[in-house]
């Protein structure tokens, strides 16, 4: 995979700007900080469509109702964008396959893998990241539920568990105990917090918003 | 993941000019959650990687004018899933979609995507080819670890299983599929679209490197009962060990007409003729399903580890037609 951890190949990372800091990014028009060389786009073929990369290429993104550019090779996942370059770390990598959900986040309003998804492919979608979902994290009735009822322990799954709650109760505000389970199933807990993680939901599910 | 350059056209034609005469040239990416894995995996390096998930003539559902259906091939599992129209009249289809556990896979997969999806042989997915070959030229299936291989028609060389949910359902249905190319649109039997490869840089389905699948057409399913059974090792997210999928239709309580289609247990969804041999004209009983079952893995050939998947498929056979019945 492309991750800048894995083969230092992130964009800025040639530029001398430290991976984090690398694409300060602020709302719609927001600068793109650091000096990144663009290939050029290779040449359109007969009647197709013109191919953008391999080089970096400048992206937009909707994250949480904000526009975010970044500069990024078309083989960066939405996962390795989101948290590298637009530094919203809260969707995790851990198994970057698309098995264990740790990097689930909502796409145009449904719970998707960000791990398995290019990012220069997410532009005109509208992605909203467990950090955008839980703005609110006092009188959040999920997070609360989930606190009370222990559905963590070392907590790296949390955030996209959160997310995949939030997608199935959006979907389903009033589900059964086997609607969640079914909705949970996309997301894998180490620490084995699945009983915890069902009352959470449920209970969210019965005192209202969550 | 190799670095590739990425296109995204707005119509079929721009997509299909996009694409190349082979597979390593360019790639169609749909929902990409077999690509990406693939691609993740140094399993298949394309340099050029041609979205379609935008282009309108892969989208939608609608019955079409003799009161059949059709699906686009962009469909995602989901969609498929909530149709209820598409429930009412193929559950078998909708069984197949519910089967795919995941929310998150089914709000990325696409149907196209899930009949062209290489198959999830580890050999496969770790390097080893389509046919799994080792130094020798042999394949290292029969003495390693195949306890998810196949039971039939590996012709003891292709001992992958298709991976397809919805394959075999749409082969008891009697679908056809939609492929276009820049010469025009051919239809394929679904039946047809699976194959099992002579050699390992042939495709396990009738698709060439420049060609689209675009659209999934059923028959009408009026008159007609159907399911889908599928056995699972656990019940959360998972492959299915075998599935199984029928479609009868009944004439005075008994069997008139049966296609019958298991799946996971060959390198393609596995019609078995045998079984519906067995269960025409004949009332579907315990008695009869036991001998449909029993007819479609006459033929099993297993290997070390897998000759338990011979019961599931017998089982979820039987299952399935049962649940035909209702």
């Amino acid at each position: 995979m492309s991750s800048p951890k894995e083969t230092g190949k992130h964009p800025g990372a040639e530029a001398g700007v430290s991976r984090r800091g690398f694409l300060e990014v602020t709302g719609v028009g927001g600068a793109v900080v650091g000096t990144v060389v663009l290939d050029q786009p290779a040449q359109a073929q007969g009647a197709g469509a013109r191919a953008l990369g391999p080089g970096a290429v400048p992206i937009t993104l909707n994250v949480n109702g904000k526009a975010l550019k970044a500069t990024v090779e078309p083989r960066m996942t939405l996962l390795d964008t989101l948290r590298g370059p637009l530094d919203h770390t809260g969707a995790k990598r851990v198994c970057d396959r698309g098995t264990c959900g740790a990097c689930t986040v909502m796409m145009d309003g449904k719970s998707v893998y960000a791990c398995t998804i290019l990012a220069i492919d997410a532009q005109g979608t509208k992605i909203e990241t467990v950090e955008g979902l839980t703005a609110d994290l006092k009188n959040d009735v999920l997070i609360n539920a989930f606190v009370e009822h222990d559905a963590e322990q070392c907590g790296y799954c949390t955030p996209g568990f959160m997310v995949a709650a939030k997608a199935l109760l959006k979907e389903n505000p009033r589900p059964t105990f086997a609607e969640v389970e079914a909705g949970l199933s996309g997301n894998l807990c180490r620490c084995g917090t699945y009983v915890g993680l069902r009352k959470a939901v449920l209970e969210a599910a019965q005192k209202g918003r969550a | 993941m190799q670095a590739f350059t990425y296109a995204n056209p707005k119509t079929l034609k721009e997509a299909l000019a996009s694409l190349a005469g082979s597979w390593d040239e360019a790639a169609v990416l749909a929902g990409g959650t077999d690509l990406l894995s693939l691609m993740k995996q140094d399993v298949y390096a394309p340099k050029k990687v041609v979205n379609i998930k935008g282009l309108k003539e892969l989208k939608g559902m609608e019955r079409t004018g003799d009161g059949g259906f059709r699906i686009g091939a962009a469909v995602t599992i989901d969609e498929l899933m909530k149709n209820r129209l598409l429930g009412e009249e193929f559950p078998a289809l909708r069984a197949a979609a519910q089967g795919i556990t995941s929310p998150q896979m089914r709000n990325m997969g696409t149907v196209g995507g899930d009949l062209c999806q290489r198959p999830r042989c580890w050999y496969y997915r770790n390097g080893f080819g389509l046919l799994a070959t080792g130094t020798d030229g042999k394949s290292l299936v029969p003495s390693g670890e195949n306890e998810f291989h196949a039971i039939l028609g590996h012709g003891n060389k292709a001992f992958f299983v298709s991976a397809s949910s919805f394959g075999p359902a749409l082969v008891a249905y009697g679908a056809k599929l939609k492929i276009a190319s820049a010469s025009g649109v051919r239809e394929v039997n679904a039946e047809d679209f699976f194959r099992v490869p002579a050699s390992a840089t042939e495709r396990e389905v009738d698709l060439k490197p420049n060609e689209i699948l675009t659209e999934i057409v059923l028959p009408v399913s009026r008159g007609s009962q159907s399911a889908t059974y599928e056995v699972r090792q656990k019940e959360a997210f998972d492959w299915p060990l075998v599935t199984a999928s029928v479609m009868v239709k009944l004439s005075g309580g008994n069997v008139s007409e049966a296609r019958i289609a298991l799946g996971h247990v060959a390198p393609t969804p596995w019609r078995s003729k045998e079984a519906e041999q067995a269960i025409t004209g004949k009332a579907i009983t315990e008695a009869s399903v036991e001998s449909a079952a029993t007819a479609a893995v006459a033929a099993a050939s297993p290997l070390s580890q897998n000759a338990y998947k011979v019961q599931l498929a017998k089982v979820a056979l039987k299952r399935a037609l049962l649940a035909a019945k209702g």
